[in-house]
Order: structure tokens, then C-alpha cells, then sequence
């Protein structure tokens, strides 16, 4: 049975959904959040598509098969974990670049946030993985 | 890197890039040219190792845990490394012939450069780790060219036992080597040798010298471990003559030399050794009298040989190593040759048994030549090789004092009579003019006889020209064992002495057992029964043992319901737990510490109903809101305490819950309340898992634990990982790595949530 307030309110709310699930990742070195939060988040945005509307829904609007992220997801992490080999630390080491801001500050950037991004699409895309399939089980 | 190290590493190149060229039908040739390129760079390394130096280096490896990759070649590197690479391109040009065209020729030459790599590693380690590493991987490139032929049932058995037994002798070497280097201090094995009075001194040089002495006999196929190396041979014949002949197998007999300054010459290394090498020089010898296939016959004596070898260490005189070393180097020659040839029988003439030999040099000549060849030196005949090997045993076991020398001469010259008949059967049969019927067939391609013919050629020019071309070979190689400058002077003829006697009645003895074998073999057939009651029985009942255990095991650790499961793993952890908790209860408890405000009593109350409610709800769909409560309880609680990371993941995942709940509550069975006795049972391991992690809580507020971690945490967070939410950072970058192992566990979970409701949903459409 469909909800056409659920249908409408989902249509509004996933976006700010995925957007506060990408604010999440991105602030969380420092403030509450991080990937897996932001993985959990961007997670639940599809299951309101499922819902709302239709596995298929969510399935289509991700894109991509939830299974790719997780392989993505661990690819990325490791990728961003061995960057350190390639100077001479232990893996997993951080790496930082500081990048001048026109406003005279600074913005450091870091290996830990893509190893984040990395978490982000394991468990986002676990998640999907789990819900999805339960999901369509008849 | 220098020479060494890129020597080992080549092989393990070539072999991943093997697959490229591997269709190409002279693939074997062009494989070749590594192992032959690097025999020419050995030799050339020669002249100095020869002159007593040991050619070393020194790579670091994990420098955190002062680990040095460090190779060295000395005079027995030297022997060893110059087969491998040697009988190695020969091997491999075989191959390309033998296995032409069959559909995993690429894997073949993958699988077996790759051990020709750990081969080489093992021989040029001068590390212990290094060398168990590379000892490793001949056990596993073992395993996969056992069991090649993978679609037939008996090479995968084979394959297995071969692995098993050679795998259990593994770990019970890497005991013995962690040990070994505990007590000596290094493991490094040239600061090793320098110690070898103390650690044969120390109380733990027996346990030390049991589990290696385990490495090295189960790896050579000694009694009772020998009855993986007969079996191995459903391995193709290359395979046979490389690993299970001429290399691996002698990995065992080059660790029993390379330590043998470490923990040679005791009287418990001497004991355990002779006899075992004496036993399996015996039993081996006379199983190969029984046996009828030609691969069988060859294993068999090759496990004689290889007890042979191993007496000789374990006697451990000058001149015993020596003579070690030389009927080493002459079985590599004469048994690769015979195990090449028996291939090549097979191949292109379809002879497997002994009685299918004979008339052979009729289709195939150059092939029976050089098995001739191999047969004459095999038997200890003049003027070849293993005439030199043979003498140097005799002479050196006859020069024992005591009861020692005679009795082991005997056990000498009764075991290589039984190896004469070997070589009559195998290598001069084929000389033999066929009695009922005409072998058919064709001579063997180029491929298919070089490398025979080479190698047995080698056996009569060593036996001519010993002094040229194997005396400095062997004498540093027997420096390097023994540690002391030898100068071995190999000559062939000794005069008529008395050890000529002895090589005469070995060869008389031999020729009688061939003559009268039908008959003496009737009448020891009883003791041949021996084989089905002996040590491959006790194998095959300990595995069977241990597989019904495994399923009784998970029969009643995983029977399928869910709540099993859950007490299991929650009274383990409460066992585990508590008991760690109450030993370490000199700590300070927090308890003292708990001053409650409102608000925390108020959300433990809320808590506390919510899991009452669960727990008497008559509904599913109650228990699963009541839980939503405890959750978000508990939420609140972390909230409270100043945790929104907590907080937050923690509400996040109650709501995934709860819609997963929604997702499920469809397929589960009906809700039934249960008996009294299991809900007893339940509510004691909840309150007893409940309790337990109070007490951690408790304890983790004591000021000892809490500070050693927080703080450090805490501070450098900032400075170190440019974070200030030490949460994050401690996921992301300080315990990245637990993280990288969370999120594994993740995606797997989720795999497998997705195969197995998959698999459901397949199951149901082939219903339908």
C-alpha cells in the first residue's frame, strides 16, 4: 500500500538526507559524525525510497549495485591506508597536505578522511546490501 | 638488493608472469633459460665459495621487530643451489614435452617455479624465519603439483596426506626454531653455528632438537613418516624427479647439515638419527622390492636413499658427512635421470610396471641408454658416480669403533643390495630382451630424453673425472656442515681393499635377490602385509578421528537455532570475562565514585522497564518496541554523558533495527512463549551477562585503567592526527587498523546476508 504523504515527504527528505549524511563524513575528524554515522545516514535516505515506493526504487536511485560499494568501500580504505608505503611509513599511516585558504586560513587534508569515505561506502553499502535483499524477499 | 635475494625473488617473478608464454609450444625452453642462467651465475660464484668464503647479505625485513631477511651461500648452499637450478631447467624442458598441451600447463609451470623459488630460499636463507617461510612454501607448491591431476580422487588424497604429514612436521619445526633462537639468542643461523656448545647444553637442546628433528624427518619421508612420498607420486613425472627425488625431499637431509653444527653430534642426534635412518633405509628397500609399478619402485628407494642419508648425519664423522654429501649429489644424478625416464616410459610407450620394461631400447633407445647409464651408477658399479657414494659409506661406517661399524655396514650393504635390484629392474630391463611380447611405442622428443641423458651422462663423467669436477664441491660443502676445512680428494679407484670386498658382496647379494626375487618375494609377501597395518593406517585413522570429532563438535556448537548460538557465546564470554576480572582484582574498584543525579536514575529506570516490558510481552511486535525503548535509552544515556558520536550511531542503528525487525517479522514463525525451563535457563545468562558487564564498567572507571589509554588519546589527538573529535580520530587513524578489520567483517556480514537469502530464494523457484 502506498502513502502518498509518505511518497512526498521521502521525495523531500532524502536529499537532505544524503546531504547531511555527506556533512556528516566531512566534519566528522572534528565534530560529532564520521563515516559510519554518515554510511548509516546516506543508508536510511534509500530505505525511505524502499519504503515509500519500491525496493526497486531505491535500487534504481542508488545506481549501482549495493555489493559494488562494499568491494569500492574496502578498496578505497586499503588504497588510502598503503599511501603511506609509497613514503616509507608503516601502513595506515596518516598523510597530511595543508592547503592555503584565499581567507588566510588553512585547510589540512588527509588520508583519514578518504580511509572514511572508504567506511562510508563499506557500511552504506552493506547496509543496503542486508535491507534490500531482506527487503525484496516475498 | 644484490644477487642472492634477486636469485630467490626471479624465480617468484617468473612464475607470475609464466602464464604469458606458458601456450607457447616451446614454453619449457624459454622457461628454462632462469633456472639455467641461474646455475651459470652460481658458478660463477663459485671460485670463491669453493675457496672458503661465504658469499652474504643482508636485507632488512621488519626492522620494528629486528628482523633481517639475510641470505648467504657457503659450500653447501652452493651443492644445493647448483641442483636445483640445474635438474630445475631440465625439469622444466621435460615438462613442456610431457605436459604438452594439457589444459593447466600454465598453472604447472607457475606452481613449480614458484617452488623451485622457496627451494633456492631455503637453501640461501641464512635466517630461520626466512628459511621456515620459503619451507613453507615447498609444502604448499607440493601440495598443488601432488594434486595436479585434481579430478582424480586419488591425487587429491595424496595430495592432502602429503601436505598433512609434511605441514604437521612444519609446525612442530617453527617450535623447534622459536625456541632454538630463544635459547641461542639470534636467528640468525651463522651467529647460530658459533653458539652450537651452548644451546647442546642448554636443558631445552632435547625438546629443541625433537621438534626439528620432526621438521626434517617427515619433510625426507623418514619411518614412520614415509608413506606420503610413494603416494606423492600421482604427481606427474617431472614432478617426481624434481621435488619428491632430486630437491624437496631433501630439504629435510640440507636442514639436518645446516644445523648440524648447532645440534650435531650429541648422542641423542646421533641415536635418533641412525636409527631412524637406518630403519627407513631398510623398510624402504624392501617395500621398492615389493613394489611393481615403476613410480612406486623408484619412491620406495628413493625413501632408502633418503634414510641412508640421513644415518650418515647422524653418525657425523668427517667422513660420514662426506659420504653423505657424495651419494646426495649421485642419487640427484642417477634417480632424476631413472624418475624422467619412467615418465617418458609411460608417455610414449604406455610401461608402467617393471614387466612392461624390458625390450624398451628397441623403440625407444636414447631414453634406455640413459637409463642404463643411471642403472649402472645406481647399482655401484665402475667406473660411475655412485661407485665414489658407495665406498665412501662403506668406508666411512667400517672405520666406527665398537659394535657400531659392523653393524651398520650390515645395515648398509643389506640396503644397497635391495637398491641393486632396483637398478636392475628399472634402469637395465629396459636393455632386456622382451620375453611375451613386443613393447610398442616411439622414441621421446628431444624435450623428452635431454634431460635424462644430461644428468646420466653426469653420473659416468663424475665417476670418471671425480677429482675435476666433484671433490671442491664437496669438500666445501662438507666444510660449511661440519665447520672445519676439509680437503676431500674423491678418487675411484682405491685399490683392491677390503671395502672393495663389501661393494662386491653388496653387488652379488643384489644380483641374487634379482635372480630369485619371485620366490624370496613370495616368501616375505606376509611381511609386506606389514603396509596395511603400519603408519599409513594410523594416519588414515587419525584423520577419520578427526573428522567425526569436527562434526560431532559443530554438530553441537552450531545445531541451527539461534538461541543455542547465543548462550554459548554469551556463557563463554561470561566465563572468559569473569574470570580475567577476578584475577586481576587487586585494582581499585570505581564504586565509590557513583554519585547519581536525577536524570541518570530516571533514564536507567526507563531502561530497566523497557527491557521488563520485552521480556513479558506476549507480542512480537511488543518485545521489538520495548527493546526500541532500551535502545534509545541508552542513547540518552550516552548523550548525557557527553558521547553524541555514541548517541548518534546508537540511534541511527536502533532505527535500521527496528526496520529490519519490520522486514523479518513476516517470515518468522509464530511467537510462542516457552516453557518454563529454557526461560529459567535464559534469565539466569542474562542476569549472569549482566552482571559481568557491570563489574567491567566498574572496573574500567579505575583510575589505573582509565588513564593509561584516555589520556594518551586525548592529547595527541590534535597535534598528531589534526582531529579534535577523538573519537573519530581514534577510528579513522589511530585504530585504523581495527577499523580496516571492522569494516571487513561488515561487508562479509552483508554478503552473506545477501547469498544466503539468495540461495532461499533459488531453493523456492526450482520448488515452484
Amino acid at each position: 500500500m502506498r502513502s502518498l504523504i509518505l511518497v512526498t515527504g521521502a521525495r523531500l527528505l532524502t536529499p537532505l538526507l544524503l546531504l547531511f549524511s555527506v556533512f556528516l563524513l566531512v566534519r566528522g575528524h572534528n565534530e560529532p559524525g564520521g563515516g559510519f554515522a554518515g554510511g548509516l545516514v546516506a543508508a536510511c535516505a534509500f530505505i525511505l525510497v524502499a519504503i515509500s515506493r519500491e525496493p526497486a526504487a531505491a535500487r534504481r536511485a542508488l545506481r549501482v549495485q549495493p555489493q559494488t560499494l562494499i568491494g569500492v568501500g574496502l578498496l578505497v580504505a586499503i588504497a588510502s591506508g598503503a599511501l603511506s608505503l609509497l613514503v616509507g611509513d608503516p601502513l595506515l599511516t596518516g598523510q597530511w597536505v595543508d592547503i592555503p585558504l584565499p581567507d588566510g586560513g588553512n585547510l589540512a587534508l588527509g588520508t583519514p578522511l578518504a580511509f572514511d569515505l572508504g567506511v562510508y561506502l563499506v557500511v552504506l553499502g552493506a547496509t543496503l546490501t542486508m535491507v534490500l535483499t531482506l527487503a525484496e524477499e516475498d | 638488493m644484490s644477487g642472492l635475494a634477486a636469485a630467490v625473488l626471479s624465480g617468484f617473478v617468473l612464475a607470475a608472469i609464466a602464464p604469458l608464454v606458458a601456450r607457447s609450444r616451446h614454453a619449457g625452453w624459454l622457461l628454462a633459460l632462469l633456472p639455467a642462467g641461474l646455475t651459470a651465475y652460481f658458478l660463477s660464484l663459485a671460485p670463491r665459495v669453493l675457496q672458503g668464503e661465504r658469499v652474504s647479505e643482508q636485507i632488512s625485513w621488519v626492522p620494528s621487530l629486528g628482523l633481517q631477511a639475510s641470505f648467504a651461500l657457503d659450500g653447501l648452499g652452493l651443492l644445493f643451489a647448483l641442483l636445483i637450478c640445474g635438474i630445475g631447467a631440465l625439469v622444466l624442458i621435460y615438462a613442456g614435452g610431457y605436459l604438452a598441451g594439457h589444459p593447466h600447463l600454465p598453472r604447472f609451470y607457475v606452481v613449480i617455479l614458484a617452488f623451485m623459488a622457496s627451494m633456492l630460499g631455503i637453501v640461501l636463507a641464512d635466517n630461520l624465519l626466512l628459511l621456515y617461510v620459503f619451507w613453507g612454501g615447498t609444502s604448499i607448491t607440493s601440495y598443488l603439483l601432488i594434486g595436479f591431476d585434481h579430478e582424480q580422487d586419488k591425487a587429491r588424497s595424496s595430495a592432502q596426506q602429503a601436505l598433512l604429514v609434511t605441514v604437521g612436521g612444519e609446525l612442530a619445526l617453527l617450535g623447534g626454531l622459536v625456541l632454538l633462537a630463544s635459547v641461542g639468542g639470534t636467528f640468525e643461523i651463522s651467529a647460530l653455528s658459533d653458539r652450537g656448545g651452548e644451546v647442546r647444553a642448554d636443558p631445552l637442546y632435547l625438546p629443541i632438537l625433537g621438534l626439528v628433528l620432526l621438521g626434517a624427518l617427515t619433510k625426507s619421508a623418514q619411518f614412520p613418516f614415509h608413506f606420503w612420498l610413494p603416494n606423492a607420486m600421482a604427481a606427474p613425472a617431472p614432478v617426481s624427479a624434481y621435488l619428491h627425488s632430486a630437491t624437496m625431499v631433501k630439504a629435510g637431509i640440507f636442514l639436518l647439515a645446516r644445523l648440524f653444527p648447532v645440534l650435531g653430534g650429541t648422542d641423542a642426534w646421533t641415536i635418533a638419527l641412525v636409527a631412524s635412518g637406518g630403519a627407513t633405509l631398510l623398510i624402504g628397500a624392501f617395500l621398492s622390492y615389493h613394489a611393481v609399478e615403476v613410480k612406486r619402485v623408484l619412491a620406495y628407494s628413493t625413501v632408502a636413499a633418503l634414510g641412508m642419508m640421513v644415518l650418515l648425519l647422524g653418525v657425523g664423522t668427517e667422513h660420514s658427512v662426506t659420504a653423505a654429501m657424495v651419494f646426495l649429489l649421485g642419487h640427484a644424478f642417477y634417480k632424476g635421470t631413472l624418475f624422467l625416464f619412467a615418465g617418458a616410459a609411460d608417455h610414449e610407450a604406455r610401461a608402467t610396471r617393471t614387466d612392461q620394461l624390458p625390450g624398451l631400447r628397441r623403440v625407444m633407445p636414447i631414453s634406455a641408454a640413459a637409463a642404463a647409464l643411471a642403472g649402472l651408477s645406481m647399482a655401484g658399479l665402475l667406473p660411475f658416480f655412485g661407485f665414489i657414494g658407495k665406498e665412501l659409506v662403506f668406508e666411512s661406517l667400517f672405520e666406527l669403533p665398537g659394535l657400531a661399524g659392523p653393524l651398520l655396514l650390515a645395515v648398509a650393504v643389506a640396503g644397497n643390495a635391495l637398491l641393486v635390484v632396483v637398478a636392475l629392474r628399472v634402469g637395465l630391463r629396459p636393455l632386456m630382451r622382451a620375453t611375451d611380447r613386443r613393447p610398442k611405442g616411439h622414441e621421446a622428443p628431444v624435450s623428452l630424453w635431454l634431460g635424462p641423458l644430461l644428468l646420466s651422462v653426469l653420473g659416468v663423467t663424475t665417476g670418471l673425472l671425480p677429482a675435476w669436477l666433484a671433490s671442491e664441491l664437496v669438500s666445501a660443502a662438507v666444510s660449511s656442515t661440519i665447520l672445519q676445512p676439509v680437503d676431500v680428494e674423491l678418487a675411484l679407484w682405491h685399490g683392491l681393499t677390503l671395502i672393495l670386498g663389501f661393494s662386491l658382496l653388496t653387488l652379488l647379494v643384489g644380483l641374487g635377490l634379482y635372480a630369485w626375487r619371485a620366490r624370496l618375494r613370495a616368501a616375505t609377501a606376509p611381511a609386506d602385509m606389514g603396509r596395511r597395518v603400519g603408519p599409513e593406517q594410523a594416519y588414515a585413522g587419525l584423520t577419520a578421528l578427526t573428522n567425526q570429532l569436527a562434526r560431532r563438535l559443530t554438530g553441537w556448537l552450531q545445531n541451527g537455532y539461534l538461541r543455542h548460538y547465543l548462550v554459548v557465546t554469551l556463557v563463554t564470554g561470561i566465563g572468559l570475562v569473569s574470570a580475567a576480572l577476578l584475577r586481576a582484582s587487586g585494582l581499585e574498584w570505581g564504586l565509590g565514585r557513583l554519585d547519581l543525579r536525577v536524570t541518570e536514575v530516571g533514564l536507567a529506570v526507563l531502561v530497566l522497564v523497557g527491557a521488563f516490558v520485552a521480556v513479558r510481552s506476549q507480542s512480537r511486535m511488543g518485545t521489538v518496541a520495548a527493546l526500541g525503548v532500551v535502545g534509545f535509552g541508552i542513547a540518552l544515556i550516552y548523550l548525557n554523558f557527553g558521547a553524541p558520536d555514541l548517541a548518534m550511531t546508537q540511534v541511527l542503528i536502533e532505527t535500521l533495527t527496528v526496520i529490519v525487525f519490520v522486514l523479518v517479522l513476516y517470515h518468522l514463525p509464530s511467537f510462542s512463549t516457552e516453557r518454563p525451563r529454557p526461560r529459567v535457563r535464559d534469565a539466569a545468562v542474562s542476569l549472569g551477562f549482566g552482571a559481568m558487564m557491570t563489574a567491567l564498567v566498574l572496573f574500567t572507571l579505575t583510575p589505573e585503567v582509565r588513564e593509561s589509554i584516555s589520556r594518551f588519546f586525548l592529547e595527541r589527538s590534535l597535534p598528531d592526527a589534526h582531529g579534535r573529535n577523538v573519537v573519530n580520530v581514534i577510528l579513522v587513524d589511530f585504530r585504523a587498523l581495527d577499523t580496516m578489520g571492522e569494516i571487513a567483517v561488515l561487508a562479509l556480514a552483508g554478503l552473506g546476508v545477501f547469498v544466503l537469502l539468495r540461495i532461499h530464494a533459488e531453493h523456492r523457484q526450482a520448488r515452484r
